[in-house]
């Protein structure tokens, strides 16, 4: 194999790798036959030719790319272009805490405790997770000691060029914080080209003791893009931990968002909100796994899907039998805007823990006509007031983000891709 | 085992007719064990069926011979061995009788421990009993009332000898033979069941009711039910199931269809009570039913059904919302103790314009059991302004027992409103607390907020069964205060 060529087959990470691959090979592929992926065919973007390794390093110009990041803060940033890591975009750090590569991080004796401890630790062995573990070469690896507060954002980027075919990029990120720590991270993936693009993330968190993690996710990619993302988030007590996924790109894309409630007292927030039209499809796949007593889990995602979209929402609440007075809850709330717009949900609990309140809710539905005339009879204009009510409608997602530079973002996305131009921020 | 021809059979009711009155167990008729397409001839045959209807189960056997046992619901069982099941059971009492008397006394001794007594309950409450004990209907009252009105009730088979074109007309419309597995296998091997026509404008003056029981030791019962009302009538149809200890796990697989056309309303209430298995979840019946409703123009269909036992149930009455303006409905509690396991729910298919449905599940867990809600909405992209209200509420006592929530929601239009709630949750410390204080012990406390909390449901079923249901829920969680 020419992959094993280019890796040292020495390293403990061998191991994991060559079982991953073993895993991948019984499951293959999910089809529709699973219920996991009821919902979502991959069949449609699986036909390319996928080219798994870049063959040669490309380079693009700064202010081509300014766009893409979240520019008017100072941040970490970590660049990746055709899932090879570059160093001029990129401003990284070994200061105190460790922003750097995976690459590295699997290689340097020193990051090694680390790796042997928590990679590929929380993942799942699913089939599509695996095949990340096996082939993965880069990725984020985000190291924050204990008691350290990271004074400014750090932003993961991925881009593809394009200059391959069909391109398919598998970054793996790797990020620990420590006890009473705080981290706040972007991560986004834009392909700068029309061709054929996969992208199947996975991405670790471990939120350790008292630490607090934020977790932004900003999908607004082309539509030949295809992203699979899977997070999973380990938590220890009394650890808070949230992600925020904005969902308006992409041809095909697939959330999976797992919580892992490994102590007590645990707050876990899962937010999203969606807006699509033509043929593309977002599906949010979400789980929360109450483990430990008195933790609680907030979920909230909305979306708005126009002309063929499809939405998927599949939230799973897992209470275990020790894991009493738990509090979860779980809200799904959809507007169609066309009758070829589809959306399927499935909000599930599975309860074993009689001291609990676990409450969900799912809603479909138009927007308001009478707040609609409202609006309209108030002189403004249909479009702008079809506006304002979807930025109604999706602001309890956005009051909960942190950073206000995201938030006028996302509100800036949100308004081009509904053509209106709205003199507030929210 | 010796092979079981259709000479041994003609045979064997030759010389039964003979053992009547000799014995003091009642002597049944019952088939050896083993399925292949004899014994579906067999079945056909014993049934003097016409030879459409033993094609009609023999295409069905066909089918379910290469169908797969889902496996995707939330329980955990062994599954039943199809081929050491004996597939009929007839009580050999074979002529029917114009009065009371001329019943077989072990037969009315058995309704008098079932606390359904013929002479009573024709004198009152105004129910026509279709009685069914191990498949063969035996007693049929009220059934001059409803002949004025042009009603037809009867068991299934009477049905296909009297009325065969009505029969050959819609069975299998609603739940096709090859929906699936167990309905394949009921369509195969259906021994009895009913059969309810209401003519067009007519409104069924009684509740009409049918009693399921099972009687003999490992035969499994595949009812059968088909309920037609045509245009513009009104039926309300009870169905109710008990039965008595046994150790071996016993199948019932049921298949219900109802049709209700333009300006039809079908009421169907269910309260099932097979036998649940005793403490250590050894025994109980495994109750495998499908139940499937269709809706023209402006119709409605209601199910409410009260489940409180068998080991396993997998049952999910389903509307399908054919017609425009049509309604509808399910009201649903389910009570799982010791060791049960339920998957109930339902589907509500939304293809009319402006149609709506309801859902209000009630789940309550106690013990080891396991609960499941699993319900499906579908509004197809034709189903302008469809509404839907789907309610699921869980109870959880004691820290052993499970509850589950598996709903499916899927639009394809616009103009659906569907809103979908489910909340898990507990007895009250503190509810618990103000009763006991006021002189109302700890068991009776319960069985009150069980009540309330299942009282959306209750109110939705006919007044006897109301009553019935009532002191069921009690019985059934008697013993899980803990």
């Amino acid at each position: 194999m020419a992959f094993e060529n280019q890796v040292d087959i020495d390293l403990p990470v061998h191991d994991v790798r060559s079982e991953a691959i073993k895993q991948f090979e019984t499951q293959g592929f999910p089809s529709k036959r699973d219920e996991a992926w009821k919902y979502t065919s991959l069949n449609s973007i699986l036909k390319h030719d996928y080219s798994v390794f870049p063959k040669r390093e490309n380079h693009i110009d700064y202010n081509d790319i300014k766009k893409y990041f979240i520019h008017d803060i100072d941040t970490y940033k970590i660049v990746f272009i055709d899932g090879k890591y570059s160093s001029h975009l990129s401003e990284t750090t070994h200061d105190g805490i460790d922003v750097c590569l995976m690459s590295s991080a699997l290689t340097k004796p020193k990051y090694r405790l680390i790796i042997e401890n928590y990679f590929n630790k929380v993942a799942t062995k699913d089939s599509l997770s695996s095949l990340n573990t096996a082939f993965s070469q880069e990725g984020a690896y985000i190291h924050i000691p204990k008691n350290k507060l990271v004074a400014k954002p750090i932003q993961i980027v991925h881009f593809s060029t394009g200059n391959e075919a069909a391109l398919l990029l598998q970054p793996r990120n790797l990020i620990v914080v420590d006890e009473n720590s705080h981290v706040q991270i972007i991560e986004r993936h834009q392909s700068l080209t029309e061709n054929p693009v996969l992208t199947n993330s996975v991405t670790e968190i471990y939120a350790n003791k008292r630490a607090i993690v934020d977790y932004y996710k900003i999908q607004n990619d082309n539509e030949n893009a295809s992203l699979i993302d899977s997070t999973f988030v380990n938590q220890k007590q009394e650890s808070v931990a949230s992600v925020h996924t904005f969902s308006f790109g992409g041809k095909l894309t697939r959330n999976n968002l797992n919580f892992y409630q490994n102590g007590e007292r645990v707050d876990s927030t899962m937010k999203g909100i969606t807006i699509i039209g033509n043929k593309q499809h977002v599906d949010h796949n979400t789980l929360v796994h109450h483990i430990e007593p008195n933790c609680e889990s907030h979920q909230d995602y909305k979306g708005i899907f126009g002309d063929s979209s499809t939405g998927v929402f599949n939230g799973k609440v897992l209470v275990d039998r020790e894991a009493q007075k738990t509090n979860a809850f779980q809200a799904n709330n959809n507007i169609l805007l066309s009758d070829k717009a589809t959306i399927n949900t499935k909000p599930q609990l599975e309860i074993f823990a009689d001291d609990v309140k676990c409450s969900h809710g799912c809603t479909i539905g138009q927007l308001d006509e009478t707040a609609m005339f409202y609006l309209r009879s108030r002189g403004v204009p249909e479009k702008e007031a079809k506006a304002l009510l979807m930025f109604a409608f999706s602001n309890n997602v956005m009051s909960s983000v942190k950073i206000p530079e995201i938030k006028q973002r996302i509100t800036k996305i949100i308004a081009t891709k509904l053509g209106v131009n709205i003199g507030f921020d929210l | 085992m010796t092979k079981y021809t259709e000479d041994d059979l003609r045979e064997e009711l030759k010389t039964k007719e003979y053992e009547y009155g000799f014995y003091t167990d009642m002597e049944s008729d019952t088939f050896p064990i083993g399925l292949d397409e004899d014994v579906v001839r067999a079945i056909s045959l014993k049934k003097e069926e016409p030879q459409w209807m033993t094609d009609w189960r023999l295409e069905a056997f066909r089918a379910w011979k290469d169908m797969i046992e889902p496996e995707w619901a939330n329980v955990k069982y062994v599954k039943p061995d199809f081929q050491s099941i004996s597939y009929y059971s007839a009580p050999n009492t074979k002529p029917k009788y114009d009065s009371l008397d001329e019943v077989d006394p072990e037969l009315l001794e058995t309704f008098k421990k079932l606390g359904i007594s013929l002479d009573e309950q024709k004198a009152l409450a105004g129910v026509a009993m279709d009685v069914v004990i191990d498949s063969v209907s035996v007693a049929t009252t009220f059934k001059k009332t409803l002949n004025e009105k042009g009603i037809i009730f009867c068991s299934i088979s009477e049905a296909i000898r009297e009325h065969p074109e009505l029969v050959r007309k819609y069975i299998g419309t609603v739940v096709p033979q090859k929906d699936n597995f167990y309905a394949a296998l009921n369509s195969a091997v259906f021994s009895d069941g009913s059969f309810c026509y209401i003519p067009k404008g007519v409104r069924c003056p009684m509740e009409l009711s049918t009693y399921f029981r099972i009687n003999q030791a490992n035969t499994g019962q595949f009812e059968r039910t088909l309920v037609i009302a045509d245009e513009g009538s009104y039926v309300s149809y009870l169905e109710g199931c008990t039965a008595p200890s046994r150790d071996e796990n016993q199948l019932h697989a049921a298949v219900v269809e109802l049709i209700a056309m333009d300006d039809a309303e079908i009421k169907y209430s269910t309260v099932q009570n097979w036998f649940p298995g005793n403490a250590e979840g050894k025994g109980g019946v495994y109750n495998f039913v499908t139940k499937r409703g269709l809706c023209e123009k402006n119709a409605k269909i209601s199910w409410t059904q009260v489940e409180t036992g068998s080991a396993i149930t997998w049952k999910y009455p389903s509307c399908i919302l054919k017609g425009d303006n049509s309604v509808g409905e399910f009201y649903s509690i389910a009570v799982t103790n010791n060791h049960q396991q339920a998957d109930t729910g339902t589907k509500m298919i939304h293809l009319g314009k402006n149609t709506k449905s309801t859902i209000i599940s009630k789940g309550i867990s106690a013990g080891k059991s396991q609960n499941s809600y699993r319900g499906l909405v579908q509004v197809s992209s034709r189903a302008d302004n469809a509404r839907n209200f789907s309610q699921c509420d869980s109870l959880l006592m004691g820290n052993d027992c499970g509850a589950h929530t598996f709903p499916y929601i899927e639009v394809k239009n616009k103009s659906a409103i569907i809103e979908h709630e489910a909340t898990t949750s507990k007895i009250g410390e503190d509810q618990i607390f103000y009763c006991n204080q006021r002189g109302i012990d700890t068991e009776k406390a319960i069985a009150l907020i069980v009540n309330g909390f299942s009282k959306e449901v209750l109110n939705k079923l006919p007044m006897e069964f109301a009553v019935e249901a009532q002191k069921l829920l009690e019985i059934s969680l008697e013993g899980s205060v803990g």
